[in-house]
């Protein structure tokens, strides 16, 4: 199908694993569940900067970034990502979490521009909704 | 993000995010990447591509990670395209070949972008050579484009690159495989990777035996080079690289720039032609009218044959 606007034909989305922590069964996951719904998935692998996460995201163009985190590391890393998109002039890129994050941490990195925060034993269809919804409305299409 | 109307000259100006921008138009088929292409077209021509192939697994990524390092040490800035393939199912894909690459991130002068094959054979994706020439006329000095992990007959990546490297590994197959056509024979480097295994010795006569058979007939190029590296244990890298500069140098020495940029540009056309054929093929093909067509080979009142000629005059109308 050729596309007219410029809206994309796929979306791609970047899964990064932040920081230290070396478990990324959910991370993978996630990017094998957004692959079956269609998505172009970009993995980055373990250990990644925010700084390098923020220059993949952008070398691939990716509509949003879902980050990974099981160190208790999230109130600094999810922030750090926004900020260093929003300095990149790139802050229509979104930002989602998933990992070990207690709920009280959740409102203060919604307040810090993560989108959405999901927790374990989230379906993940759950994930793809959120992550597709969230696609369509940066392009202004209609929900099916 | 910006607007895009004025794409081509931030990527002239070496804007990754412009040039990023524009790869996706190019693998979205929207008409807009046209302009921006022409527009950069004037550009292109100087860098230098290398091509990297071989079966999944064999350690392409790996081995790609490692020869940025070499590019890298010699300062020269290095963009890479690297291709993964599509779910025939879901239409998504995992990228992970990054994952073999992440000692580059973070350095401004290596542009990593990882492409899905979105249905295309070949090995390659159909946007690939447009994203080369945009990589190109950033001013990369090389660019390296590694293909899906590929079976026997996978070679489109000898049209696009300058030098072709075809990855193998022990273990796959007995010396009939190596005689084989196809992959074996579009090598302008083997690299016999994953040398600490078992094989590795084996495995380079079967493909110097090759070689000395049928390579003989053939015209100025030199023998392909036969690399035995361990991309993991960093094993015979620096001969890799010289084994690739020589190749550079035998081909600026027998075929001149002039040629081998009237090759490119032929294999960009046709590249071009194909996907817009391709667009109007998946048009044609899915129409009321093809419907009928269906129904009238089905009930017996036309053959098959009659029914492809219609469709493919349908293609010029």
């Amino acid at each position: 199908m050729t596309s007219k606007d410029n809206a994309p034909t796929t979306y791609r989305i970047l899964i990064g694993k932040p920081g230290l922590d070396g478990h990324d069964r959910g991370a993978k996951v996630i990017a094998r569940a957004l692959r079956d719904a269609g998505f172009e998935v970009i993995y980055s692998g373990l250990h990644q900067t925010p700084e390098a996460l923020v220059q993949t995201a952008i070398q691939e163009d990716v509509d949003g970034i879902g980050l990974s985190i099981l160190s208790g590391a999230h109130n600094t890393l999810m922030p750090d990502v926004v900020r260093l998109l929003a300095e990149r002039d790139a802050d229509d890129i979104f930002v989602f979490g998933g990992g070990i994050i207690p709920d009280g941490d959740i409102p203060a990195l919604e307040e810090a521009g993560v989108r959405a925060i999901f927790t374990p034993g989230t379906p993940t269809t759950e994930v793809i909704d959120f992550v597709q919804r969230t696609c369509d409305e940066k392009y202004g299409r209609d929900q099916g | 993000m910006r607007s895009i109307d004025d794409l081509d000259k931030r990527i002239l100006s070496g804007d990754v995010r412009a040039a990023a921008r524009l790869m996706r138009l190019i693998d979205d088929r929207a008409q807009r990447a046209r302009t921006f292409l022409s527009a950069l077209q004037p550009h292109t021509g100087s860098a230098y591509i290398l091509g990297v192939t071989g079966n999944p697994g064999s350690g392409k990524s790996t081995l790609v990670n490692q020869l940025i390092h070499q590019f890298r040490a010699r300062d020269q800035t290095v963009a890479c395209i690297a291709v993964d393939p599509t779910s025939p199912f879901s239409g998504g894909a995992i990228l992970g070949d990054r994952v073999r690459m992440q000692d580059h991130a973070g350095d401004d002068g290596v542009f990593i972008r990882s492409v899905a094959t979105r249905g295309h054979l070949g090995g390659l994706s159909r946007s690939t050579p447009a994203m080369v020439q945009v990589m190109d006329a950033m001013g990369y000095d090389v660019v390296i484009v590694e293909t899906v992990g590929v079976g026997q007959d996978e070679i489109e990546i000898v049209r696009l690159a300058d030098t072709s490297l075809v990855v193998l590994v022990p273990g796959l197959g007995d010396d009939i495989q190596a005689e084989k056509a196809g992959l074996m024979e579009i090598a302008d480097v083997f690299v016999l990777n994953k040398s600490d295994l078992p094989g590795s010795d084996r495995l380079k006569r079967e493909v110097q035996t090759m070689l000395s058979l049928y390579r003989a007939t053939d015209g100025d190029d030199p023998l392909p080079a036969i690399v035995q590296t361990s991309a993991t244990g960093k094993q015979g890298l620096d001969e890799l690289v010289a084994a690739i500069d020589d190749h550079r140098l035998a081909l600026e020495t027998n075929r001149p720039t002039s040629v081998r940029n009237r090759n490119r540009c032929a294999h960009l056309i046709r590249a071009i032609a194909r996907t817009e054929l391709d667009i109007l093929f998946d048009q044609k093909a899915t129409s009321k009218r093809f419907d009928d067509l269906v129904d009238d080979v089905e009930k017996g009142k036309i053959d098959p044959y009659t029914a492809a000629e219609k469709l493919t005059r349908w293609l010029t109308e």
